[in-house]
């Protein structure tokens, strides 16, 4: 049967082309326009080539020591998030209770940091952390402990760690629950009538089922925590000094601060692309291992 | 290997202080022999599992004790008693090689690891899994799995009993045969007790020397397949064991003639002392009674329809408010759609209030 031949088709998908024209094609483009120029306001720009890229690699340039140092910052920070918040969320999901009402009471607990904005968590461990008026600084520096964010680096950095763990620990525990949730009881039975201690029952059985929710769990955390930005900027604004100068701040110092549309646009192109290759690595690791279970579940 | 005595065992999940009607298993006292194969036979809800989950100690009971070669060990925890379960679905542990996961009890055990090697290796050879020892277990089939949910339990050598929770419910049919003669051959080479629970009597009658019919909560009898099927003690027996099922008709009985609908039929025994006021029934297996053409002084029953099995006919016939099934022989037809019924006077049982009623020569 020969096909229809009718073009008027595409009018139909012409108000999705406009919107994503419009809300993704164009202000991509026009950072891409961005990054290969300089501009000294009046409108008036000069062509730059890949010259920002250039200097934004090199770490002897002011551009390129800026970046490479808050990106190292960065990469600092989601592994110590992802060291701390995975393995507590899981002691956390296992210490939950299985059932009877307790278990709803502590799934709306866990859930209440998860639903507060970000700029208010920042507010509140700003608040919170204050030497003068915040209950944690101010008993801390009562029970003799010289601590102050505003001053000191690593008090900075401990309280921007601390407040990220408060605030998404909770989505890895309760990834990893449901992920407990889904092992069969007999699965205890077989364990204990094999002798296994707790920590033999954890490596054999919890472990492994809970493999891929933890996976997801790492992608969401590493990817969101690469991105931070509104939590540690309430807190300590980037400082002391730039100690807590992560790559989402420089950019907005670069691009709002100093008005250098040319370099943030380089840096944000470059921050794009890093964020989308981690995204299609942990796809394709994610994608293969469902492929592999999927695999083995056939021929089971 | 040991012996197991259950004395006044019960377990209620409504704690002891609940009605009795309510027990998931009702008080029993019975005994399992050293090296028996039993069956633990009954339709689901029937306290089969709760009674397996009590002797392997998943749960503890409300009540009574379980010795173990006259060791009480109520007390004791799954880890410390010698039992060995395979449960309904097969569970392996996932990252661990088929040899792994046999070694798993041992190496839990503390066992060295020379012994280790040498116990995986001959349970793999028992099982068939040779070939799979150093593959991983999830790749395999569910009767495979299941092969080595029995083999973990195999492997430890003072193992007192296995105990099988339908294991076969998630294996292809044409493979349950094979599995059930591995189990059969197993429990002939190692002398191990072995209970097997099952809601399938012809698993249970296969498998089994022993069958323990269960029927709410309540262990109603307990015998080998012939007796179960000759002279049920209940009358839940009696239909559940068979197909189609033991016929059960209210009845007057009095002494040696049972009166049904008006009509007197012949009994093998004597019954003279039923209890007064309790519910008298007879029963009789469907292959204890021919459909005949009507003759006077015969029951008469009217066919609904018969069931041709290929190497045996039943007819499905109505007598009065009661439904009987009973053997058609080959090139009976009835012409007006009723037809008389002869009985075998000495397959005729009496039951009071569902009781088997044992009668006088």
């Amino acid at each position: 049967m020969d096909k229809t031949v009718n073009q008027k088709a595409w009018f139909l998908v012409l108000p999705v082309f406009l919107v994503v024209a419009f809300s993704a094609v164009l202000p991509l483009m026009t950072v891409v326009n961005y990054s290969m120029q300089d501009t000294f306001g009046n409108n008036q720009f000069f062509w730059n080539g890949v010259g920002w890229f250039k200097e934004l690699l090199d770490p002897s340039t002011d551009l390129g020591g800026r970046f490479l140092a808050s990106l190292g910052r960065n990469l600092f920070f989601s592994m110590v998030i992802l060291a701390i918040e995975v393995p507590l969320g899981i002691v956390v999901a296992l210490s939950m209770p299985r059932q009877g009402w307790t278990v709803a009471a502590c799934l709306v607990i866990l859930a209440l940091p998860l639903l507060i904005p970000w700029n208010v968590v920042g507010t509140i461990w700003q608040i919170f952390g204050r030497p003068d008026i915040g209950l944690m600084g101010y008993v801390l520096n009562a029970a003799g402990i010289d601590y102050n964010y505003v001053s000191n680096d690593i008090d900075a950095w401990v309280t921007v760690i601390v407040m990220d763990v408060w605030h998404w620990t909770s989505l890895v525990a309760l990834l990893c629950y449901a992920g407990l949730k889904s092992i069969p009881e007999a699965y205890y039975q077989a364990a204990q009538i094999d002798g296994a201690s707790r920590w033999a029952v954890f490596k054999a059985i919890q472990l492994p089922k809970m493999n891929r929710v933890l996976l997801i769990a790492v992608l969401l955390r590493f990817m969101d925590s690469f991105m931070i930005y509104t939590e540690p900027f309430v807190v300590t604004g980037g400082g002391p000094g730039n100690s807590t100068t992560f790559v989402s701040i420089e950019l907005v110092k670069i691009a709002l601060g100093q008005f250098d549309l040319g370099k943030a646009a380089a840096l944000s192109l470059v921050y794009n692309l890093i964020i989308l290759i981690v995204c299609w690595i942990f796809y394709t690791v994610m994608t293969n291992a469902g492929a592999e279970r999927k695999h083995q579940e056939g021929a089971a | 290997m040991a012996r197991i005595d259950l004395v006044d065992l019960a377990h209620s999940y409504g704690g002891n202080d609940a009605p009795q009607e309510s027990f998931a298993l009702k008080p029993v006292t019975m005994t399992w022999r050293q090296g028996g194969a039993y069956a633990l036979l009954g339709p689901s809800g029937c306290g089969k599992t709760t009674l397996l989950n009590v002797i392997s100690g998943i749960i503890t009971p409300s009540r009574g004790k379980i010795l173990f070669d006259g060791e009480d060990i109520t007390p004791l925890s799954t880890q410390k008693r010698n039992i060995a379960q395979v449960f309904q679905f097969p569970v392996i542990y996932d990252t661990m090689t088929v040899g792994q996961n046999l070694a798993f009890p041992l190496k839990n055990r503390g066992v060295p690891k020379a012994e280790i090697d040498k116990r995986v290796a001959e349970i793999g050879r028992l099982l068939d899994l040779e070939p799979y020892l150093n593959r991983k277990a999830t790749r395999l089939t569910a009767d495979a799995k299941q092969k080595i949910s029995l083999g973990r339990g195999l492997v430890r050598s003072d193992v007192a009993a296995v105990l099988f929770d339908e294991p076969l419910t998630v294996i292809d049919p044409e493979l349950k045969w094979q599995l059930r003669s591995k189990l059969k051959a197993l429990h002939r080479e190692l002398d191990l007790t072995m209970i097997y629970v099952t809601h399938d009597q012809t698993e249970a009658l296969t498998f089994a020397d022993t069958v323990v019919v269960m029927h709410d909560g309540r262990v109603v009898q307990s015998g080998t397949p012939a007796e179960l099927f000759d002279k049920p003690a209940h009358t839940f027996v009696g239909y559940f064991i068979g197909s189609p099922g033991m016929n059960i008709i209210p009845a007057e009985v009095r002494g040696r003639e049972a009166k049904v609908d008006g009509h007197v039929i012949a009994l093998g025994r004597s019954y003279d002392q039923l209890p007064a006021g309790a519910k008298i029934e007879i029963g009789v297996r469907p292959e204890f009674v021919d459909v005949v053409a009507p003759t006077p002084g015969l029951l008469t029953a009217k066919i609904e329809r018969i069931d041709d099995l290929g190497r045996i006919r039943f007819a499905r016939t109505r007598l009065g408010d009661a439904k009987l099934a009973a053997r058609a022989p080959a090139g009976f037809t009835s012409s007006d759609g009723t037809a008389g019924l002869r009985f075998d006077p000495s397959h005729i049982h009496v039951y009071a209030d569902s009781l088997l009623v044992e009668g006088a020569a």
